[in-house]
């Protein structure tokens, strides 16, 4: 039997009613079309400085507030989504692949080359992510590419001990070896027959991780290592607006709100996949 | 062994429903138990047995197990299957205890056995911690486990697979029950600590006039232990009585199979007796008699309709349109 | 006694992660551009001055004998002195460490604190309103930054109430107790959040359990059952999660300890990297590497001594 059939076999069931899984694809999928349509949805160009108009409440001209430099709000929020949809997405796609690779290969070999690998990703796992992070940024230089960079170097750990996981018990299992005796070669085994299943649970685990990876993006930028001004993105918007937390409340705010929302849809999403697809954590 | 009954079974059904379908699991199963009286319930894997067991404490392993009808009357209690749930939870333990097949997961792991068996005891009775205590170590001391005051203390996993079934029974036996329900105590321990535990049960049955509900696949315990038999099958008693009649006398033939297939104590070179075919379906049952696809017996009037427990020998009833022993008609 | 195995074969294991774990802080410390020597003695300074701060500080040896120096040096438990503070690394990381520890160990008592509770209510009314309240905002609370928490607990707590200081450590123990509870607060709220969810799978499982099944046989009541039975037993898997949990509660302290400038390992650490003080870097990250290590060790050891079937 072929991976496509075993997954149909896993019963893929279609909701009927208001779900994480809906919930959650409604959400990211709102929040990818303000950040597609910000040019036309953002009252005011999001980098422009107004002196006059510093520091207002919300209001009817400026629904979300100013900031100190006149700003607006609403339309910094908006196009920081882009950027900040931009860093949940590349921010899990590297690791994923270079994680599944590595895993794969760990997984499916085993022997030296596994445990090679593993005790690498043990030495990772051993550093706080955080603190690995700002170190690799910190000799590259700030950046949002400098971000990209630490991630795909420690962020692949997760997948590959994922992926890894799922090898080692489906490596034995009735389907693949059945195409091992029919003589098919160790890679196509590996990608054909096993790789679809495996990489099931990933799929679901990098939902999860995009939300660790959008509030790490955030927590860069806001500790002045990541994107850099006069560029809006949320993480940046909180650290400018902490200083001013006092009398404008607004310029924190707005922001944390987007990041908790855009978060909200991942988690949703990735609780209602991981139902849908019989995935397990 | 008095002839008073203390808990009658009549017509017990035990249905499982979904959405999408129902079907029946336990179908029409009675028996009474007399006081002081140790029946074995036999039956293969699937047969109903374990099922039947738990309606009668009304601890269904899923909500879409329901009792279906039938009646369950206690002695001195009423009909069980009609309490609440706040009376069920007195019944329980007090009158109807149970212990089960793998005392290493049916115990709390993260508690020590003293406190276990105390907390039953301080429940059911309410006394004081001091004179619980006491009570525990008396009970640890009646099931056999040496040195009770150091052993309290002690938790599962440090009892070794005997030990731990009397842990188990000291905890079921801490409420001081009339009647003891025991799930396959023993399959899952070796032949003398088996035999061990079976003296416990006799003792306790002798000692304290315990009525036991011995839940087995093995026949051979049950001639050992048992008072009296009844042997299921997909979900039906099949059949019921006497041990010595029941196992030297087999009217059903499914019972006569299951004997056939011990191995003899005389040795021989033959093949071992199997009976052809599984067990059916809950989904797919045969219609008519449940056993006849895999009756040497059985004919058409099999196929048709299903025999229930027959009164031609009220002490030892068979549910078979032809009971071994009796001339039949030609298959047809 | 087989179960323990495992704690005489895993440091064997543990050796080439610690000897990596070495390897990697050196190579990434000393990968940081700029010269520490500058950086202390600033833009206006001779050659002759730069030349002995770093013969002071063995800058100038080729890099494996640097390393070979600094591992010499870990295994007599010295970790350098730090270029900015002047004292030995060890030293001064002795003095941050309180505050950083009173951090995490807060947090995870606030967390199991808030946790448990709301799992127990979650998973008791399976279905209910309260069930459904308390998933939402679990899964709300996985999205919140923690710095951007941080500064909202402010802005309610101190600036609005006054209930709380803002920034500090405090010097006696009430006046710690005082400064911590927001910090700690912060980050035990985001780690409530993971806790709520696992914690309440793990105890709707429990409920299922053999032994809850048998406890209830005994003619225990469903309470009696839920709270002593089912709830301490579902909080076994929790020590691992917390376990390995560990290294992000740790990152966590660093972005706390900048908000609410808590004089902790993690400012320290940030510091380091903006002055280039590779001591005080490769120091507090081997600190912060063994220290999840280790962790992580005692959590499965504690793991197999509670629950008997878990076998490593």
């Amino acid at each position: 039997m072929n991976a496509v059939a075993k997954l149909r076999m896993r019963g893929i069931r279609w909701p009927g009613r208001v779900t994480p899984l809906l919930l959650g694809a409604g959400i990211l999928i709102a929040w990818l079309l303000i950040a597609l349509l910000a040019p036309l949805l953002a009252p005011y160009d999001p980098i422009y400085q107004d002196a006059a108009v510093r520091l207002q409440p919300p209001s009817w001209a400026h629904p979300l507030g100013t900031d100190n430099f006149g700003r607006d709000i609403l339309s910094r929020v908006i196009w920081a989504a882009r950027i900040d949809l931009q860093i949940a997405l590349f921010g899990v796609v590297f690791p994923f692949v270079i994680g599944t690779i590595a895993g794969s290969i760990s997984g499916f070999f085993g022997g030296w080359v596994d445990t090679v690998f593993m005790r690498v990703i043990d030495v990772v796992l051993a550093f706080p992510f955080l603190v690995l992070m700002l170190a690799i940024i910190t000799i590259i230089g700030p950046g949002l590419g400098s971000f990209y960079v630490a991630m795909a170097l420690v962020g692949w750990v997760s997948y590959a001990r994922l992926i890894r996981a799922q090898f080692l018990v489906l490596k034995s299992s009735d389907f693949a070896m059945a195409a091992v005796s029919l003589g098919y070669s160790n890679t196509r085994v590996m990608f054909r027959h096993i790789m679809p299943n495996a990489i099931l649970s990933s799929v679901v685990f990098s939902m999860s991780d995009a939300v660790l990876v959008l509030l790490n993006g955030a927590a860069i930028s806001y500790l002045g290592l990541g994107v850099q001004p006069p560029v809006a993105e949320w993480g940046i918007m909180i650290a400018e607006g902490q200083g001013f937390i006092t009398t404008a409340w607004w310029i924190t705010t707005f922001p944390g709100i987007a990041i908790v929302t855009l978060a909200m849809g991942f988690s949703l999403l990735a609780d209602g996949l991981g139902e849908a697809l019989g995935v397990r954590e | 062994m008095t002839d008073a009954p203390i808990l009658t079974v009549t017509n017990l059904s035990v249905a499982y429903e979904d959405m999408r379908t129902s079907h029946t699991i336990i179908d029409g199963v009675s028996f009474t138990l007399r006081k002081g009286e140790i029946l074995g319930i036999v039956g293969e894997s699937g047969s109903g047995k374990s099922m039947t067991c738990r309606a009668l404490i009304r601890l269904l392993p899923s909500s879409r197990l329901k009792v279906t009808g039938g009646s369950v009357q206690l002695e001195g209690g009423g009909d069980v299957l009609a309490l609440t749930p706040r009376e069920m939870t007195g019944v329980r333990g007090r009158r109807i205890g149970m212990i089960f097949q793998n005392p290493a997961s049916h115990l709390d792991p993260v508690m020590s056995i003293g406190r276990q068996i105390a907390e039953s005891i301080r429940h059911h009775r309410g006394i004081g911690r001091a004179e619980a205590w006491a009570r525990m170590l008396d009970i640890l001391r009646q099931v056999g486990i040496p040195d009770p005051e150091s052993r309290a203390n002690a938790y599962t996993h440090e009892f070794s697979g005997g030990m731990r079934q009397r842990a188990m029974i000291a905890v079921a036996l801490a409420c001081d029950p009339d009647i003891l329900i025991a799930d396959e105590p023993t399959t899952a321990l070796d032949v003398t600590v088996q035999a061990q535990i079976l003296r416990l049960l006799q003792q306790l049955r002798d000692e304290r006039g315990l009525s036991i509900i011995f839940i087995t696949h093995d026949l051979g315990v049950v001639y050992q232990l048992c008072d009296t038999v009844a042997v299921m099958y997909a979900g039906r008693v099949c059949e019921y009585g006497p041990k010595d009649e029941v196992i030297h006398r087999p009217r059903h033939h499914y019972t006569a199979g299951l004997i056939a297939c011990q191995p003899s104590s005389e040795g021989g070179t033959g093949p071992v007796h199997t009976i052809p075919g599984q067990p059916p379906n809950p989904a797919d049952m045969p219609a008519g008699c449940r056993f006849h696809p895999r009756c040497e017996a059985a004919n058409a009037l099999c196929a048709k309709l299903q025999p229930s427990l027959d009164e031609a020998e009220p002490s030892h009833a068979c549910a078979c349109h032809h009971p071994v022993g009796m001339r039949t008609e030609a298959k047809t | 006694m087989s179960r323990y195995r495992f704690v005489l074969y895993r440091p064997l294991q543990l050796v080439p992660v610690l000897v990596g774990i070495s390897i990697i802080t050196f190579v990434l410390v000393r990968s940081i551009p700029g010269d520490p020597a500058r950086v202390l003695l600033g833009p206006r300074t001779t050659e002759t001055a730069l030349a002995r701060v770093r013969e002071q500080f063995g800058l100038d040896e080729p890099l494996w004998l640097q390393y070979f120096y600094f591992v010499k040096n870990l295994f007599k438990g010295e970790l350098g002195k730090s270029i900015l503070y002047k004292v030995d690394v060890l030293k001064l990381i002795a003095t941050r460490i309180e505050p950083t520890l009173v951090l995490v160990i807060g947090s995870v008592l606030l967390a199991l604190l808030i946790a448990t509770p709301m799992a127990a209510i979650a998973a008791r009314r399976r279905g209910s309103w309260a069930d459904h309240l308390i998933r939402i905002i679990s899964t709300a609370g996985l999205g919140f930054p923690a710095f951007w928490l941080a500064i909202m607990l402010i802005l309610l707590f101190s600036v609005q109430l006054g209930w709380f200081p803002v920034t500090g450590y405090g010097r006696t123990f009430w006046d710690k107790v005082h400064h911590m509870t927001l910090p700690c607060l912060t980050t035990g709220l985001a780690l409530a959040a993971v806790l709520t969810r696992n914690l309440r799978a793990s105890i709707l499982s429990e409920l299922q359990s053999d032994q809850a099944t048998a406890a209830r046989a005994r003619g225990l009541p469903e309470n009696v059952v839920f709270w002593r039975h089912v709830v301490p037993n579902s909080l076994v898997p929790t020590v691992n999660l917390l376990a390995v949990n560990i290294g992000w509660l740790i990152s966590g302290s660093v972005v706390i300890e900048t908000v609410f400038a808590i004089p902790g390992m993690g400012q320290l650490l940030v510091r380091g990297i903006f002055t280039r003080d590779y001591m005080v870097v490769q120091g507090v990250a081997m600190v912060f590497a063994c220290a999840t290590v280790l962790v992580n060790f005692l959590a499965d050891i504690l793991t197999v001594t509670i629950d008997p079937r878990v076998k490593l």
